[in-house]
């Protein structure tokens, strides 16, 4: 009987304890929900964001202290593609999300399929915050707004004015802006100048054919869908074929590419090489990039001109996941987040320009320099550069099919492949997803 | 001690009450026999169990996901039976990302396996500081992967990298690593082989001190060389640690994927695919531009089938191998 005994208390409790493994999984989630009570008490709010937002501790600081009971928890991904990823996953997996989530303006379309995961964060109040494009974008067809916008990208040309001095250019910023405008300002001018350069100096203009890719078809209405339909038009669309020929071109034909894939190592530390480019494409978080690659190098200038008119380059929302425990506090915070007063502070600390109407105009943008570009007044330019932007149309597929051609434009500038056959590639790729 | 008191105690208790023994001595007796049959699977039951949730469960259900249309977002769709299949089977980047993942596998296994026995070799034998080595043999294992890919994709790059750079001092024309498939599977490869060597020459070192040392003091009464020890005995006697250690590096090599994702910074695996391994494919599919669940669960089964059936392979070839050498080896070890 001992025996029987004993053995059945230790069965039971190796039952008790499988069981209580079996069940660790469920209750584990089940508690979460309840560590945050959603009216009254104590709340914590998640932001998560990627890069560089701006966003300082003393900011949310300020926010804690207006709002007692709230608590903010700031996560930041190290780059757009992680946090894209992370945010697909769990949007699929349908928990675990912040509650505030950042979100970049090509991977936005991707979302505006599913407004139903968002908050609808319409509100009469903001209306006419927004640039009206910047807020168009987050716009679901339906009507939903399921974002608020940060920052937009306003691009510029960036130069090496030691560079240009070394090859007989003009260095002042105002000169440089006038020998890119002439004969219209487009394209052609920005590559035949650079072509003057590379002869006379044999080095690259500017450093990646995907660059100038960006800057490209971030200037066509509707480069690779149809709004109407959403169906994909890239193959066929005559513009994207100019630009693509343009480009290759530019890099390869005239050899004016430093051959480099952005992003890349080699791009980075190209930066520092002897064989440096003379001229970037920048958008106003690029002049952060530059700076943090180029330590050591000096002569860097911004000058207030873009080829073939204005042009955006990137650009970000903040957006509240219908998943939340505290939807409400998260849109309130989201929009003093972007309330011009908080993203001109994020300006002031990592350069993000705002998409903000009443911020363009403030002093505070317009006075501001940077020293690191000779002290170039990088307000006043990118809010120079900033007018005349139009809307460009991103439908679900922009960020796939984009993808396809800076594949092709890295195998023909960088490893040296055949454009036209590279052409087809990206052809094959973009049919497969249909 | 129990064992021995309960029978005598139960048989009293059965004879002096006869009419009511039947029925409880029957039912302690049922526990009883259930305590001796059941327990047993009981006791490894929790193996089981957890190996039915996290194992065999995901199995099924990623099956049952590859039969459908299966948006990452939107969530289940339609029933498509194989459809999923014979996508994929037509995809001109399945059939890359198999090319890259066999590649990478045998440029990192084979290599691997034979470097990491004659390491285990030297380390078997009569060192100073033996633990020192063998702990330095092992620290790349310490060493994050990511970190390890980050600074091989450094040292890999094609314009400003140090391999190029040196190569260029002897007067070979700077590599394409990340341009042309076959040099970024030996880059790659070569990373795996920094990680995982060392853990592989410690498995197979364990092995070779379990071996008898007679056997070596007859082969040198016999007059066999080191290097004659070293193929008639050491290699036949490893024969088991091979095969697990083979077989362990088929999974983890036909799986592959950090190294190759953080070989640059897209982590696409190359403009042209030209380093992308199947299970980065069951990412791209399922995550990335198609965010297809569906495909990417077909592909995932595809790849488990093809491991199983490169698994069998590997273990009747290894087997083989050893089993021969073993055989031949006795004879002259008993002449």
């Amino acid at each position: 009987m001992r025996k029987t005994t004993r053995k059945m208390w230790a069965a039971a409790a190796g039952v008790t304890g499988i069981a209580l493994l079996a069940t660790a999984c469920s209750s584990g989630s089940g508690t979460e929900g309840e560590d945050e009570p959603s009216e009254g008490g104590n709340i914590t709010l998640t932001v998560a964001t990627f890069n560089e937002f701006g966003y300082t501790d003393e900011m949310f600081d300020e926010y804690e202290a207006s709002h007692p009971g709230v608590t903010i928890e700031h996560k930041k991904a190290a780059t757009s593609n992680e946090a894209r990823e992370n945010l697909n996953t769990r949007l699929a997996a349908g928990s675990g999300l912040s509650d505030i989530e950042a979100i970049e303006v090509d991977w936005l379309p991707e979302l505006l399929q599913y407004p139903d995961k968002f908050v609808d964060l319409t509100d009469p109040e903001l209306d006419g915050r927004w640039l009206g494009w910047k807020q168009a974008q987050a716009t679901a067809p339906s009507g939903e707004l399921i974002g608020y916008g940060t920052d937009i990208g306003p691009e510029a040309i960036a130069y090496r004015s030691d560079l240009f001095a070394a090859a007989g250019l003009p260095t002042d910023r105002a000169e440089v802006a006038a020998l890119l405008s002439e004969n219209g300002g487009g394209w052609d001018q920005y590559f035949k100048v650079g072509k003057q350069y590379t002869d006379a100096t044999s080095k690259p203009w500017f450093d990646s054919a995907g660059a100038i890719w960006q800057g490209m078809i971030n200037q066509i209405e509707a480069p690779y869908e149809n709004p109407d339909d959403n169906s994909i038009i890239a193959t066929e669309n005559a513009d994207v074929k100019a630009a693509y020929d343009a480009v290759v071109q530019a890099a390869v034909g005239d050899n004016l590419s430093a051959h480099l894939q952005q992003w890349s190592d080699d791009w980075n530390a190209s930066f520092q090489g002897e064989n440096a480019f003379a001229t970037m494409l920048a958008p106003g978080w690029m002049l952060g990039v530059i700076e943090g690659n180029s330590a050591g190098v000096t002569g860097w200038d911004i000058a207030d001109v873009f080829p073939g008119g204005a042009g955006n380059w990137g650009g970000s929302f903040l957006t509240v996941p219908a998943q939340g425990a505290n939807t409400e506090a998260a849109k309130e915070l989201a929009a003093w987040l972007t309330a011009p007063e908080q993203q001109l502070k994020a300006y002031a600390s990592k350069g993000t320009f705002p998409s903000q109407v009443e911020a363009q105009k403030s002093p505070d943008l317009l006075g501001s320099t940077n020293e690191f570009f000779n002290n170039a007044p990088a307000g006043e330019i990118l809010v120079n550069r900033s007018e005349g932007i139009t809307e460009v149309y991103k439908g679900p597929n922009f960020f796939a099919v984009n993808d396809a051609f800076n594949n092709a434009l890295v195998e023909v500038d960088v490893n040296g492949g055949d454009p036209a056959a590279q052409w087809e590639s990206a052809i094959q790729a973009i049919n497969a997803l249909g | 001690m129990a064992t021995s008191t309960t029978p005598p105690r139960l048989d009293r208790r059965a004879s002096s009450t006869p009419p009511r023994a039947p029925r409880r001595v029957g039912f302690s007796q049922t526990l009883g026999r259930w305590d001796v049959k059941v327990s047993p699977y009981l006791y490894i039951s929790p193996f089981f169990i957890l190996f039915a949730l996290t194992g065999l469960f995901p199995l099924g259900y990623t099956a049952f996901v590859s039969m459908h249309q299966w948006h990452l977002i939107g969530g289940q769709g339609p029933f498509v039976g194989f459809e999923n299949y014979a996508y994929i089977l037509q995809e001109p980047n399945f059939w890359k990302s198999i090319r890259n993942t066999f590649s990478i596998f045998f440029l990192s296994t084979i290599p691997q396996l034979m470097v990491a026995i004659v390491l285990a070799a030297m380390l078997d034998a009569n060192l100073r500081a033996k633990t020192f080595w063998r702990m330095g043999v092992l620290l790349p294992y310490v060493v994050a992967p990511v970190a390890v890919s980050l600074i091989f994709g450094r040292l890999f790059s094609d314009q400003f990298g140090i391999i190029n750079t040196l190569l260029g001092y002897v007067g070979i024309d700077p590599i394409g690593w990340h341009s042309q498939p076959f040099p970024s599977h030996v880059a790659i490869a070569s990373m795996v082989n920094f990680r995982w060597t060392g853990y592989n020459t410690l498995i197979l070192l364990a092995a070779m001190q379990a071996i008898p040392r007679d056997l070596y003091e007859a082969a040198v009464i016999d007059g066999a060389s080191r290097v004659r020890q070293f193929f008639s005995i050491t290699i036949p006697m490893l024969r088991p640690t091979i095969i697990f250690v083979v077989i362990t590096s088929t999974i983890g090599g036909l799986q592959i994927f950090d190294e190759p994702r953080l070989f640059d910074q897209l982590g696409q695996g190359g403009p042209s695919r030209q380093w992308m391994t199947t299970t980065m494919y069951i990412y791209e599919v399922g995550w990335g531009n198609q965010k297809s669940f569906g495909r990417a669960a077909a592909v995932a089964w595809i790849l488990f089938l093809i491991i199983i059936v490169v698994g069998m392979i590997n273990f009747s070839l290894t087997r083989r191998i050893s089993t021969d050498n073993s055989s031949k080896s006795r004879k002259k070890v008993k002449r």
